[in-house]
């Protein structure tokens, strides 16, 4: 019984998760500004109903997630994203 | 305290072509006569909204790049909503970074410009 123990199989292998590390495209491509006018940019860190993605989500650092979520702002109110919308992509 | 600004307005399409040059033309008017600077200029035209604004779907958009004082944003954002023909207006305060990421989109373009030429 004891050595049974040492050989235990799968029917299928074990899903070993490999977690690719998320990392801030800010820092990484040492982006100072975040350009509000740029709405086809900006789509990256919203959701299909046009929400802001949580920075656990985008591996956005802080600093520039708050700078994304002013920007995301701004080109709300100059109509070049919505607030609301269905299946925005 | 002069600081670099710059402002993006949207104008309603119901206006012609010469229209909309002469709302360009009193902004810049209002821009030079306050001591202000333009910088840059850029018209994206017609362009589709992402929602209605005053029931109209389309607008004319342009931005103006200027600098000028402080104390000047809020005759112009005045002038902004004395006007009828703006619909939507923003005025942003450029930091360095926001300089220079304009100055490099300028650069890149002129140069791209060039290439086709």
């Amino acid at each position: 019984m004891a050595q049974n123990n040492s050989e235990i199989r799968y029917l299928t292998p074990l899903a070993v998760e490999v977690k690719k590390k998320k990392y801030c495209r800010f820092l990484k491509n040492r982006i100072k500004y975040v350009d509000y006018k740029d709405a086809q940019f900006l789509k990256r860190f919203l959701n299909e109903q046009g929400k802001i993605l949580p920075r656990r989500l985008t591996g956005t650092s802080l600093k520039y997630h708050r700078k994304v979520a002013q920007a995301v702002k701004r080109a709300r109110h100059l109509a070049l994203l919505p607030y609301v919308t269905d299946l925005m992509k | 305290m002069i600081n670099q600004y710059e402002t993006v307005f949207i104008a309603t399409p119901v206006l012609s072509e010469a229209q909309m040059k002469e709302a360009v033309e009193k902004f810049r008017k209002v821009i030079t006569d306050n001591n202000g600077e333009v910088v840059h200029e850029e018209d994206w035209g017609l362009k589709k909204l992402a929602y209605p604004i005053q029931k109209k779907s389309t607008g004319f958009y342009h931005l103006i790049e200027f600098k000028s004082e402080s104390a000047f944003i809020e005759k112009l954002e005045t002038q902004f909503r004395r006007d009828e023909r703006v619909m939507r207006f923003l005025t942003f305060k450029m930091d360095k970074h926001s300089v220079a990421y304009s100055e490099k989109k300028r650069r890149m373009k002129k140069e791209q410009n060039q290439k086709e030429a």
